[in-house]
């Protein structure tokens, strides 16, 4: 190891930090995803298209979620109109 | 009834057949009638793995299709007498691993083994799923690497979702964290995942760390299964974790290295 690698290695340390943090990130997101009904991103799709008819609205602003409470699911819409 | 294990990571080349060796080797070497099962069809490596590929006759999907009875396509360990490798086809397509053949073979198996090790290949197709769906308990091997950490927990969701038991609304696959190539010098270097920061992700119960150790690649190289390299750390590593998967305590080891004087630190940039 030269005497430059030694100074190089102590800035890449701490990396492992980043890599946690971004696998806890992505890992939340996809088990809340896991849960949900395979019909979900079509769902999405068609109802953009039947929303885009009246509203220019661009793909994020329709969001579909299914919420589980115990023996009832609700099926949550939310969708963004943009501002006039 | 066999205790039926799959040994499962999603991504690949991060030591599953390693494992599977290893483990079954060491259930066995303490008196459990093992047989190890390689589910990676068309891509078969176990019996390398295991020294025994000059020995292949018949083979997992022969016994499915009814070419060949069990007996004659179990190759019985040379080195330990209650091992049993059931060797998979190098040549068929892996849909002829079908649920129904499967069941057969493990119920089969079920009859007069203690324990059944499933030896999954990489992926979430067809023969992976096969792999897990009959298994009782899960060893899911995972290295501290992103990649390798995602995987695991997609895994885990398919087990908890699309295995027999998760099917049939029985208790769960039980889960068991098993972390490979884990270099400590790395972890207090802040480059590498610790086992807690993976144990904090994925949230199960931890079977054992293994040390990245150079053993691996030569008794690989020698057909060993590295848990017969007893003076090795990564031998003694798949030792505690056997003793684990028996209920019994073992201290976790190799998590730390042996503390290195201050100039062997200062001259290997550690």
């Amino acid at each position: 190891m030269s005497f430059l690698d030694y100074f190089r290695s102590k800035k890449t340390a701490g990396s492992a930090n980043v890599a946690k943090e971004r696998l806890q990130i992505i890992v939340a997101h996809e088990r809340g995803q896991r849960d949900q009904p395979d019909y979900l991103p079509q769902l999405q799709q068609e109802l953009l298209a039947v929303i885009r008819k009246y509203v220019q609205i661009s793909d994020d602003m329709v969001q579909v979620e299914v919420d589980r409470n115990g023996s009832c699911s609700v099926l949550e819409l939310n969708v963004t109109l943009p501002e006039r | 009834m066999a205790r039926i294990i799959v040994v499962t990571s999603g991504k690949g080349g991060v030591g599953k057949t390693t494992t599977s060796a290893s483990i079954s080797t060491g259930l066995a070497r303490r008196g459990h009638k093992t047989v190890v099962i390689d589910f990676d069809v068309g891509l078969r490596n176990l019996d390398l793995i295991m020294n025994c590929e000059r020995r292949v006759v018949y083979d997992f999907v022969n016994v499915i299709q009814g070419e060949a009875s069990l007996n004659q396509a179990l190759i019985r360990d040379k080195r330990v007498d209650t091992l049993y490798i059931l060797p998979t086809s190098q040549t068929r397509e892996k849909e002829a691993l079908t649920k129904e053949g499967v069941e057969k073979v493990i119920n089969e198996l079920s009859e007069t083994f203690d324990y059944i090790i499933c030896d999954s290949p990489a992926g979430i197709e067809h023969g992976a799923m096969m792999a897990l769906y009959y298994a009782d308990e899960a060893i899911v091997v995972t290295n501290p690497e992103v990649s390798s950490v995602r995987d695991s927990d997609r895994i885990l969701g398919i087990l908890q979702s699309k295995s027999r038991r998760a099917e049939m609304g029985q208790d769960p696959v039980k889960e068991h964290l098993l972390l490979t190539r884990y270099n400590p010098d790395r972890v207090n270097r802040g480059e590498m995942l610790s086992v807690a920061d993976v144990e904090e992700i994925l949230a199960i119960p931890l079977l054992g760390v293994i040390p990245e150790s150079q053993v691996v690649l030569n008794s690989s190289n020698q057909g060993l299964p590295v848990i017969l390299e007893t003076e090795s750390d990564a031998g003694q590593a798949y030792d505690d974790a056997v003793a684990r998967l028996l209920g019994e305590e073992r201290e976790q080891r190799f998590m730390t290295n042996q503390k290195k004087g201050f100039f062997s630190r200062m001259f290997k940039g550690g």
